[in-house]
């Protein structure tokens, strides 16, 4: 895993974003092999849900390109010709990237069920039956096989995080991006999360970049690890490296922050 | 000593147009407020325009103005309506344009996080509104509808001025041929008062099934 001898699932090519005046991402350019996984730390602002979000297609980008599975985001090949994106091109490639968000963004008005099988029913036309089916086995497999006809309201913080990443899971998208999963969470309910995607990474061979302050966590879970700061990629490498041999000057100075905060690294 | 029984059929008959009226007129309401609601949301300039058009103009003038309009000014460009139908159509563009305020609103409360979650599912913007958002948003516009109907039940009570003989019209005309106001009054303003509680009981209902499931709170 981690070659670079395969062509990249994720090729991000000098793309810049800037939220008015305020310039979030600078020529940023990085590839992720197919079944990569990607840990992204770095200061918070340095832009690491900024390039998650542009991934989704959640937020548009300033200049540069992205390729996702050899073709262009946010651009359309046609007649040799860059043409930009229109709303088909976006739903046939968002199709192969899902999300899981902090705050979860679970459909407070449907049970986890129905969280879980609406988008495999109404986007892959898949027979109702088949989607609960395949549901309960993401639901079982998070552990939440017991609640799947609880309301979200009904669960704590670290089962509507594990709800969400089975509904992220059950369209089976190629590549999976975490943006800070456990940072809403309460200290003990962290655990249960994180033993998920450990399961994920260990038994699934999908890519996947996580966002993460938890930075044991990225070290267990990543092949490789990217440290951002002001919107650009100062460091990366192995997570050996980057947590026990950091060569940056600010790469040293945030982990020796982290460290000074109480985490083990 | 008069005897009322003769004069209950009449002001019974009143009672049945005011609920036509109330029950056609909600449901044009409904149908337009979502038509003009989205409208005032929508992606193409045009179809703001329009949707605004129509909820500025139909809340910027009096019902009684609209009401002759429909009744005596279509029929004119060669639309000829019934009394009946002139007082649905009138009273159901009128509150429905309150209503259309009342449907974007409530769209606008649904948090953008959700129309995110949306796209990383790789929803379509009609699959996002029609099960995400507007089950979410009906909840909220809910208690307002209740309102807004009952707003309009009280305003059926301007159709009897095209001589449609709703609730109003026909206490008059027992007051006419009785030269009694006590009785006839008392009893219409008994029944609308029922009617509005049927709708105010309807909508409650409707709303605490609707919440059971939402339990009050976010996920
Ligand atoms: N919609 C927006 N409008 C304006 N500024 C934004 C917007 N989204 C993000 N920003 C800004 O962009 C910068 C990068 O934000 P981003 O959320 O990507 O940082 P981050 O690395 O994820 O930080 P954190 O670790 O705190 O989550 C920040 O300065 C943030 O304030
Ligand atoms: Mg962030």
């Amino acid at each position: 895993m981690g070659t670079s001898a395969k062509q990249p699932i994720i090729e991000v090519d000098r793309v810049a974003k800037s939220f008015g005046p305020l310039t979030v991402l600078n020529d940023l350019s990085f590839a992720v092999a197919p079944g990569e996984k990607l840990a992204l730390i770095g200061p918070s602002g340095s832009g690491k849900t900024t390039i998650l979000r542009i991934l989704m297609t959640l937020e548009t980008i300033n200049g540069g390109h992205i390729r996702i599975d050899g073709e262009q985001l946010f651009h359309m090949e046609r007649d040799g010709r860059l043409l930009p994106a229109d709303e088909r091109h976006l739903h046939r490639m968002r199709s192969k990237i899902g999300m899981v968000f902090q705050l979860f963004n679970l459909f407070p008005h449907k049970c986890v069920l129905d969280n879980v099988t609406l988008a495999p029913i109404l986007t892959g036309r898949v027979p109702r039956a088949e989607a609960e089916r395949r549901a309960m086995e993401l639901l079982d497999m998070v552990g939440l096989a017991d609640k799947a006809r609880a309301m979200p309201a009904q669960l704590s913080g670290g089962q509507k995080q594990r709800a969400a990443i089975a509904r992220a899971l059950a369209l089976q998208p190629k590549i999976m991006l975490f943006d800070e999963v456990t940072s809403a969470l309460d200290p003990e309910l962290v655990e249960e999360v994180l033993n998920v995607m450990r399961r994920l990474a260990h038994e699934t061979d999908m890519t996947m970049l996580l966002v993460t302050h938890e930075m044991s966590f990225a070290h267990d879970f990543a092949d490789r690890v990217l440290f951002f700061d002001r919107g650009r990629i100062v460091e990366e490498g192995g997570p050996d490296d980057i947590f026990r041999n950091p060569r940056e000057e600010r790469t040293q100075a945030f982990l020796r922050k982290i460290i000074a905060a109480g985490q083990r690294i | 000593m008069i005897d009322w029984t003769g004069y209950l059929p009449l002001i019974l008959q009143g009672a049945w147009v005011t609920a036509q009226l109330t029950v056609y007129g909600c449901a044009l309401a409904f149908a337009v407020a979502f038509a003009a609601g989205l409208g005032r949301l929508s992606r193409h300039g045009i179809v703001r325009a329009l949707a605004s058009v129509y909820i500025e103009f139909f809340r910027g003038t009096s019902i009684f103005v609209q009401l002759f309009w429909v009744y005596f000014v279509l029929p004119l460009f060669g639309l000829t309506l019934t009394p009946l139908e002139a007082g649905v159509l009138a009273l159901g563009l009128n509150v429905g344009a309150y209503a259309a305020e009342v449907v974007r609103g409530a769209i606008l409360t649904v948090p953008k996080e959700q129309y995110e979650a949306c796209t990383a599912l790789n929803l379509t913007r009609r699959q996002s509104l029609r099960h995400i958002v507007l089950p979410q948003a009906f909840v909220v516009m809910l208690p307002t509808f209740g309102n807004n109907a009952i707003e309009l039940l009280k305003g059926t009570a301007v159709v009897s001025l095209i001589s449609l003989a709703d609730l109003t019209f026909q206490a008059q005309v027992v007051r006419a041929q009785t030269g009694s106001t006590a009785f006839p009054f008392l009893s219409i303003l008994l029944i609308y008062f029922l009617f509005a509680l049927l709708i105010s009981l309807a909508t409650r209902g409707l709303e605490r099934r609707l919440a059971r499931g939402l339990d009050g709170a976010r996920a």
